[in-house]
C-alpha cells in the first residue's frame, strides 16, 4: 500500500506546478507497518502512511473499517480501552510515542482531540479554555491566562460571539458554538497536532461550514488530521486524504487525485457511491 | 481568523480573474490578426501564427480549476451554473484562440497575391467580433444580461457582413480569375471572423444562463431550469 505522499497539488494553477518533492512540508507523523487489536481481532492491518506538518489529512471509509481507530492511535486514545494492543511504530517529530517511558499526557497535550459530539465542561466558557492551561501550568500570571484564553477563542473563531459572555455557563452555548468552544479548549494547550473524529457530524450545515473554515485556518498553524464520514467534507477540507477499508489502509493520495482520479478500483467503487 | 471567509469563494474570484485574462488574450490576437492582415505585415502575422501558447496553457488550467471545484466543494445554484458557464466560456475562448490562427495563415496566403480591394467590410467585422468578446467578458463581470442580449444582437450584424463581403468578392471573382485565390483567403476570413461571434455569442448566453438560469440557446426563448420537464 501507498506510503509517502506525493507532492502537493498542482491544480492550483501554473504557479504552483512548480513545487517538487523537496518542497513538500516536513513529516510530521510517521507511522510504520502498524497493526491494531481489540482482544484478538486485528482492527487495522499493516497501515503505513506519513503526515505531513501543515495540512489537513481526512481519513474517509465505510463504517468499521477502521479509520477512527486509526485517529485514536495516533494520541494513544486506544490505551484507555481494555484488551488493546498495537504492533509497529508511530513517531511524531521523530519521537516514538508508544515508549514506555513516554508521559502519555504530555503527549495528549501536544496532540489535541476534537470529538463527534461537542462536551463542554458544565463551567464557564471562560473555564473551559482556561483549565487545561491551568492543569498544565503553562502559564504564569492572571494576564497571561486571560491573554491565552481569548488568543485560544480568537483562533477557534468564536471569539466575538462570546466575548461579552466569558463568565456565562459554556452550556448556554448553541452546537456549532460549543464544537468551537471544544477546539479553543484543544488549542488552548498549544498542541502541535489537531485530531479531530467527526467534529461536524452533529452540526446543521451553517454550523459545519463554519468549522469547515476554521480547518482550512487552523492548518497554517497546526498539523490536523480528520475523521469523517462525509466524504463531500473530506473532498472540501482536506490536502491529503486517506482510504480505509475493512482495516487497512486502501489508498492515500491528494485530495483532488482521490476524487478526481483514484489510483484504486476499490477507492473509486466508493467515492463514486459504488458501496459503502 | 475572527473573520469567516468561505475560501471556495475566493476560489471562484480566482476561477473568474483567470477567465478574464483568457478572455483578454483572446480578444488580443484578434486584433492583430485583422490587424496584421491590413497592414500586410508578415512579422505581425508570424507573432499571431507563434503566440497560441499562453491561451493554450490557460485553456487547461481554467478547466483543471473547474474540474477541481466540482469534484471537492460539490456546489450548487448560482455556484454550479457559475462552474458550468466558465467550463463552456472557456472553451469558446480557446476556439477564439484557434481561429485567430486561421486568420493569421489566410493572411499569409493573402498576402502573396496583390490586394483585391480595399478592405473595409473585414476591418469592420473584425472591430465587431471584439466588442462582442469584450461585451461578453463585460457581461460575465458584471453579471448583466441586458449586455449580454445585446451581444446576442450584434452577432446579426456581423452575419449580414459576412454575407455582403460574400457576394461583392464574387462579382471581382466573376470578373477577373486572377482574383479568386486571394479572394477565397477573404471569404474564409470573413467566415472565421463571423465564427468568433459565434463564439461571443455562445458566451454571452451562457452569461444569461449562469445569472438568470434561463436557456436562451436556439431560440429557446428563456426556457427556465425548473421547466426543463415540461
Amino acid at each position: 500500500m501507498p506510503t509517502d505522499a506525493p507532492p502537493l497539488p498542482s491544480l492550483a494553477g501554473r504557479t504552483q506546478s512548480a513545487r517538487s518533492a523537496e518542497e513538500l512540508p516536513p513529516v510530521k507523523v510517521d507511522v510504520e507497518r502498524v497493526n491494531f487489536y481489540y482482544g484478538t481481532k486485528r482492527a487495522l492491518q499493516d497501515i503505513s502512511v506519513q503526515l505531513r506538518s501543515n495540512l489537513v489529512s481526512a481519513f474517509i471509509g465505510p463504517s468499521g473499517c477502521g479509520k477512527s481507530t486509526f485517529l485514536r492511535t495516533l494520541n494513544r486514545m486506544n490505551d484507555l480501552i481494555p484488551g488493546t494492543r498495537l504492533e509497529g511504530t508511530i513517531r511524531v517529530d521523530g519521537v516514538d510515542i508508544y515508549n514506555p517511558s513516554l508521559d502519555v499526557v504530555g503527549l495528549r497535550r501536544r496532540i489535541g482531540m476534537v470529538f463527534q459530539k461537542s462536551n463542554p465542561f458544565p463551567k464557564s466558557i471562560f473555564e473551559n479554555v482556561a483549565y487545561g492551561v491551568r492543569l498544565n501550568g503553562l502559564t504564569s500570571s492572571r494576564a497571561e491566562l486571560h491573554a491565552r484564553v481569548e488568543e485560544s477563542l480568537r483562533a477557534a473563531a468564536i471569539w466575538d460571539e462570546v466575548k461579552d459572555r466569558l463568565h456565562e455557563s459554556a452550556m448556554s452555548l448553541s452546537g456549532g458554538q460549543q464544537q468551537r468552544l471544544c477546539i479553543a479548549r484543544a488549542l488552548a494547550v498549544r498542541p502541535k497536532v489537531l485530531l479531530m473524529d467527526e467534529p461536524a457530524s452533529a452540526l446543521d450545515p451553517i454550523a459545519t461550514q463554519r468549522i469547515e473554515e476554521l480547518i482550512y485556518e487552523l492548518k497554517k498553524t497546526y498539523t490536523i488530521v480528520i475523521v469523517t464520514h462525509n466524504m463531500q467534507q473530506a473532498a472540501r477540507v482536506s490536502d491529503y486524504t486517506a482510504f480505509f477499508w475493512m482495516g487497512q489502509l486502501i489508498e492515500y493520495d491528494r485530495t483532488d487525485k482521490i476524487f478526481t482520479a483514484p489510483s484504486q478500483k476499490l477507492t473509486e467503487d466508493y467515492v463514486t457511491g459504488r458501496f459503502g | 481568523m475572527e473573520r469567516v471567509v468561505r475560501h471556495f469563494q475566493e476560489e471562484l474570484g480566482t476561477l473568474q480573474s483567470r477567465l478574464l485574462e483568457m478572455g483578454g488574450l483572446a480578444e488580443d490576437r484578434v486584433r492583430r490578426s485583422v490587424q496584421a492582415l491590413e497592414d500586410r505585415d508578415p512579422d505581425a502575422i508570424e507573432q499571431v501564427l507563434k503566440g497560441d501558447e499562453p491561451i493554450n496553457e490557460l485553456h487547461i488550467e481554467i478547466d483543471n480549476r473547474c474540474f477541481r471545484l466540482l469534484a471537492l466543494h460539490q456546489p450548487m445554484a448560482a455556484d454550479l451554473r457559475a462552474i458550468v458557464a466558465a467550463v463552456k466560456i472557456n472553451t469558446d475562448l480557446e476556439r477564439v484562440g484557434d481561429l485567430s490562427i486561421n486568420i493569421a495563415e489566410a493572411a499569409t496566403r493573402y498576402t502573396l497575391h496583390p490586394p483585391v480591394k480595399k478592405l473595409i467590410d473585414i476591418p469592420r467585422m473584425g472591430e465587431i467580433a471584439q466588442a462582442m468578446l469584450r461585451d461578453a467578458l463585460d457581461a460575465y463581470v458584471r453579471r448583466d444580461t441586458a449586455l449580454a442580449q445585446a451581444v446576442l444582437t450584434a452577432d446579426d450584424e456581423l452575419d449580414a457582413l459576412k454575407t455582403q463581403v460574400f457576394r461583392e468578392l464574387l462579382t471581382y471573382m466573376l470578373q477577373d480569375p486572377s482574383t479568386i485565390e486571394p479572394a477565397l483567403d477573404l471569404i474564409l476570413i470573413s467566415r472565421h471572423l463571423e465564427r468568433i461571434g459565434d463564439h461571443a455569442t455562445n458566451i454571452a448566453e451562457d452569461v444569461i444562463f449562469m445569472v438568470s438560469a434561463r436557456d436562451v440557446r436556439h431560440h429557446a426563448s428563456g426556457t427556465s431550469l425548473d421547466r426543463s420537464d415540461d
